[in-house]
């Protein structure tokens, strides 16, 4: 087998310097009952040209093709190959957890750029080094918010992400945090009325996302005013980070919980993400997941560690502040080479043509007979529409012509039905948008 | 440097500042395709919330200067692509370069999880594919593949095992956890909503079967064990463990961290445990990349199985695969979208490769362990004296008597050109040496192994300074952490060295 | 390091200097010499409620991370303040400078269940005998 590097007679040399007569003897300790005496009924072995061969397969299966409508928290988005060339270099992709700080300064000290990116971001003070996803963070954000206010009732926006919402509600279940919905107005964003009359003195926390599930901008400062009028924090989800190159950051919240998918990361299907939380620094201690900070030897040269472990499960164990171990480092090394590459300028160009696209392709929309826009709020680069028929019907029909049309919104919302949620990013050309427009009016026509 | 380090040499290495500190207004790294639309005023689109200035200290840097920051920064990782990484109970193992490259295919990679099923079929037929592998390794009868890691995989099986016990009539209100297991065990038992009892170790580093049948009372809801333990040495009662649970109506759970012993040759479905997860970075070698990405998929037995969180996928009658999403019994979603699908795709990639020659590695990652252990018997104090699975368990008691613990002795073999083992771990082990060579080693490095751990023990017997000073080849010395963690610093800012 | 004989001990290596009805309490010689370089400790605030050997807070090393419990039950009335620049404090002067807090005793009766320094003393070289078996 091609990745084992032994040889027959190494094997025999081996067992004869343990003095074992036999590879079976070392697994004696295994009740002989229970060891395996045929052979596991599993496809292979491949050689690399099959495994190759039968992802090819699987991978024409798919959407190559097709132009995409869709973002719902997961985004297309312009990738330099820079980026997958360093996080395939062997130094930082088959390396461990960097425990062992002296041989392990490029991972620290990347860590270290990407908690500051996130903090330039975000508008925050202290970012951590990763979490699993944006919905796990916006979760892990909840919990410290409760262990900050040592309060249970939690109020979230409806128009957080369905699946974060779904995640929030698994975790709380046996936390005994109480999870209530706040609902929308008419202009898409929270409605202000609603969560001033929910929220007492026993919140914990508000959760909104934005840009919201809808794609409109909520108002943060009006929100964090009404939250902390009665000590609540205000947990701030973000699940397209480009935005945030145009949009002002959360700066008023007090925990953000980004989704880092659009900074360098493929769909892929729904994973492997890039989640973080960052905070205000006062609340360093509560916040989950590992943190790279500076330090220096003994000659005082700069270094990097990671710091205020005992906040984490290898240490404090029962007590700790989450279980999280395993991160998405290698993801978090993704996104910060692909921020740096992109720059201030980068980033605030690509916001720019996201923001652009997304006005271009709505203004057309719009003009479509029965086509209408759904929520007058402010939007980044999705918008939510409503059509005169059913979208898995008009969905059915563009899928012929080579389109992924948008995001019904019906199965989450089934107050919504007949909304969709359309995205375009700076991936997105003018002609496929118009084609796009054309392809919708004429499924519309038909009958 | 000594002549005992053969491994290594020096090598020259490049400073480099933090990114920040290379910027200068005006360069870029990236440059767009013009904009092909007319442009939209963002003053006017955003209004207020219109972020006029662009964010604050971002880098400004040219691609060439970017590349090589990142290069640089690269040289001064260790990694398993230049040598042995023994980190007991990480599992660190050759990562195969086609995983990345099929993982990176078009059709896989681009793939969005909303996208509509009929375009999904390649993406579920692969998840499909390695439930079966993965049900085929574990002996169990249903799993999950959402979770996102071996802590949410143990999350995902206690919510499980709650949610079980819960239909039966009663949750229950503890979780047993052996002193011996790794700290994700007792904190995710926490937020499953359980209180954690520890239970000792008996002097074999085993778990006390008859003391178990003491403490296994109709509070309990499981017993969460890892096997092979963290000593390496398999739990030789784990049968009677498993029926002195079901006895009570209590569960087994098994953290699979060290399921790198166990691939193709024997299958925990058969001995008893109800349900575990297994970590696709370690067995599966899907890549660590520095801490991440994971992913633990949960597998469990039939009486679980109504359980799963939703999504679950099942195949429709004409073949179709379909995520459902209707599960009333569902304890809920862990995650958002489809897990980490992208670290599924690799850990089918390396399985597909095997085949059942899987068996194979494990031998391998055995051999690699037990012929490190008998050359450093006797050398380095050994705790506990059963046989060795995948790794070995050494002490610093020997070394302790000249003041060199095993965190000088890790340092040290830095020198010599390994990376150090796991240190302080497990928790019963004072001065743990924990060694996991795996089945990538080849006879050459353990021996270069063995030999530098040697040159090590004889140095901290003659010269306990060079060993309690260690490292002296890398860029930087130990740093003060102490220092680090009083008066944290953990961004860049501004005007600051 | 000499332990005061004014004050009284726990088993968990906690002292408390007591002083009509309130107490100043602070962690033992032992206790930070066990830990090593106290990093962070946290501390409850001016009018928490203690109750006898339960948690009054924590008290972090890097590596390692200790409940503290109290002595006594009571209020707290004052809190050190200095230790959230200082942490060391608890290293280098742990019977001094580097106490923790002061309480409003609830029951005085409570400190008769304390060790005084001789009893503390011997409790420190008997668990030391156990751990060298």
């Amino acid at each position: 087998m091609r990745y084992l590097p032994k040889s027959p007679a190494e094997r025999d040399q081996m067992l004869a310097a343990i003095g074992a007569q036999s590879i079976d003897d070392l697994f004696s300790s295994i009740p002989e009952r229970f060891r395996l005496r045929e052979s596991l009924n599993l496809p292979g072995p491949y050689s690399e040209a099959e495994v190759i061969q039968y992802f090819q397969e699987r991978a024409k299966e798919g959407s190559v093709g097709y132009t995409s409508f869709l973002g719902a928290g997961v985004y297309n988005h312009l990738r330099s190959v820079v980026t997958d060339t360093i996080i395939q270099r062997g130094e930082f992709l088959t390396s461990y957890t960097p425990y062992q700080a002296e041989i392990s300064q490029g991972t620290l000290q990347a860590i270290f750029e990407f908690q500051t990116l996130m903090c330039q971001l975000t508008g925050q003070e202290v970012a951590n080094a990763s979490m699993w996803d944006g919905s796990t963070a916006t979760t892990e954000a909840v919990l410290m918010a409760e262990r900050i206010t040592r309060r249970r009732r939690v109020l979230v926006a409806r128009s957080l992400h369905p699946e974060y919402r779904d995640v929030l509600r698994t975790y709380a279940k046996n936390s005994g945090l109480h999870v209530e919905e706040v609902p929308f107005g008419a202009d898409g964003t929270l409605e202000q009325k609603a969560l001033e009359s929910a929220i007492r003195d026993d919140v914990a926390a508000v959760v909104v996302q934005s840009p919201n599930f809808f794609g409109v901008i909520e108002q943060v400062p009006a929100l964090a005013n009404i939250g902390h009028s009665s000590g609540a924090l205000l947990v701030v989800a973000v699940t397209e980070g480009v935005s945030l190159g145009l949009v002002r950051p959360p700066a008023e919240a007090d925990i953000v919980a980004l989704e880092g998918q659009s900074f360098g990361l493929a769909p892929s299907y729904g994973g492997p993400f890039v989640g973080v939380i960052s905070t205000h620094e006062k609340f360093v201690r509560q916040m989950p997941g590992r943190l790279a900070g500076q330090a220096a030897d003994s000659h005082g040269r700069r270094g990097f560690v990671l710091t205020l472990a005992a906040r984490e499960q290898h240490i404090r164990r029962e007590k700790a502040t989450s279980n999280i171990c395993t991160n998405q480092a290698l993801c978090a090394l993704a996104a910060t080479v692909h921020l740096a590459l992109l720059g201030k300028e980068g980033l605030r160009e690509m916001a720019a043509q996201n923001l652009s696209k997304a006005h271009f392709a709505m203004n057309a929309l719009v003009k479509v007979p029965g086509v209408r826009r759904a929520f007058e709020g402010a939007f980044f680069n999705e918008f939510t529409i409503v059509l005169p028929r059913s979208v898995e019907t008009v969905n059915q029909q563009l899928l012929h012509e080579k389109f992924v049309g948008p995001l019904s919104l019906g199965s989450f919302y089934p107050e919504l039905t007949d909304h969709a949620l359309v995205c375009v990013t700076e991936t997105t050309t003018r002609t496929e948008i118009e084609r796009f427009v054309s392809a919708l009016g004429r499924s519309l026509g038909r009958n | 440097m000594s002549d005992k380090i053969t491994k290594a040499s020096r090598h020259v290495s490049q400073n480099e500042g933090l990114i920040f500190e290379k910027s200068s207004p005006g360069k870029r790294a990236f440059d767009l395709p013009p904009l092909d639309v007319p442009a939209a005023d963002p003053a006017e689109a955003l209004g207020a919330n219109h972020r006029s200035e662009g964010v604050a200290g971002f880098p400004e840097v040219s691609e060439i200067e970017a590349l090589r920051h990142f290069t640089r920064l690269s040289t001064w990782n260790y990694a398993i692509d230049l040598g042995m990484y023994p980190l007991g109970s990480c599992t660190m193992k050759y990562n195969p370069r086609v995983n990345e490259f099929v993982a990176r295919l078009d059709g896989i990679a681009t793939e969005h999880p909303l996208q509509p099923e009929v375009l999904s079929q390649g993406c579920l037929k692969i998840m499909r594919l390695l439930e079966k592998c993965l049900l085929a390794i574990t002996g169990m009868d249903a799993l999950t593949l959402q979770p996102a890691a071996g802590a949410q995989g143990e999350l995902t099986g206690l919510l499980l095992i709650r949610a079980y016990l819960e239909s039966q009539g009663d949750a229950r209100k503890k979780v047993l956890i052996p002193d011996s297991a790794h700290g994700t065990n007792p904190a995710t038992a926490v937020i499953a909503g359980y209180q954690v009892e520890n239970i000792k170790s008996d002097s074999h580093g085993q778990i006390d079967a008859e003391k178990l049948r003491e403490l296994v009372t109709e509070d309990v809801a499981a017993l969460m064990i890892t096997n092979p333990s963290t000593l390496g040495i398999f739990e030789q009662r784990i049968s009677d463990i498993a029926a002195i649970l079901h006895a009570k109506g209590a569960l087994l759970y098994m953290d699979g961290a060290n399921m790198n012993a166990l691939a193709g040759v024997a299958r925990p479905g058969d001995f008893g445990v109800d349900v575990m997860h297994l970590n696709l970075h370690k067995t599966f070698s899907t890549p660590h990349g520095g801490g991440g990405p994971g992913a633990g998929p949960v597998t469990m037995k039939k009486i679980l199985e109504p359980f799963r969180p939703v999504p679950v996928l099942v195949e429709k009658a004409g073949g179709e695969l379909t995520l459902e999403q209707d599960r009333p019994h569902s304890i809920g979603r862990v995650k958002a979208f489809s897990g980490n699908f992208g670290v599924l795709v690799r850990a089918l990639a390396y399985i597909l490769a095997y085949g059942p020659g899987i068996r194979q590695a494990t031998e391998d990652a055995v051999l690699n362990a037990n012929y490190i252990r008998k050359h450093l018997e006797g050398v380095f104090a050994l705790p506990y004296s059963l046989p060795s699975m995948h790794e070995v368990v050494f002490s610093d008691a020997i070394q302790k008597q000249n003041g060199v613990n095993t965190m000088d002795i890790a340092k040290r073999l830095i020198d010599y050109g390994f990376h150090p083992y796991t240190t302080a771990f497990p928790l019963i082990v004072p001065g743990a040496l924990m060694i996991e060579p795996t089945e990538s080693e080849s006879k050459e490095e353990c021996d270069l192994f063995i030999e530098a751990m040697r040159a090590i023990a004889a140095e901290a017997a003659s010269d306990p300074d060079i060993v309690k000073h260690a490292p002296h080849t890398t860029r930087i010395g130990r740093l003060d952490e102490v220092t680090a963690a009083r008066k944290p610093i953990l961004r860049w800012s501004q005007g600051r060295k | 390091m000499v332990y005061p004989t004014t004050y009284r001990y726990t088993k968990d290596h906690e002292w408390i200097d007591v002083k009509g009805d309130s107490g100043t309490i602070g962690l033992t010689d032992y206790a930070q010499c066990q830990m090593g370089d106290i990093v962070f400790v946290e501390l409850p605030a001016v009018g928490a409620i203690l109750e006898a050997e339960k948690p009054l807070g924590t008290v972090e090393s890097v590596k390692t991370v200790n409940e503290i419990y109290a002595p006594v039950s009571g209020e707290v009335i004052e809190v050190n303040g200095e230790l959230k620049d200082a942490p060391e404090k608890v290293n280098s002067d742990p019977h001094g400078q580097g106490w923790l807090v002061k309480v409003r005793l609830k029951d005085s009766a409570e400190i008769a269940a304390l060790m005084d320094a001789p009893a503390y003393e011997a409790h420190l070289s008997a668990s030391g005998k156990e751990d060298s078996h």
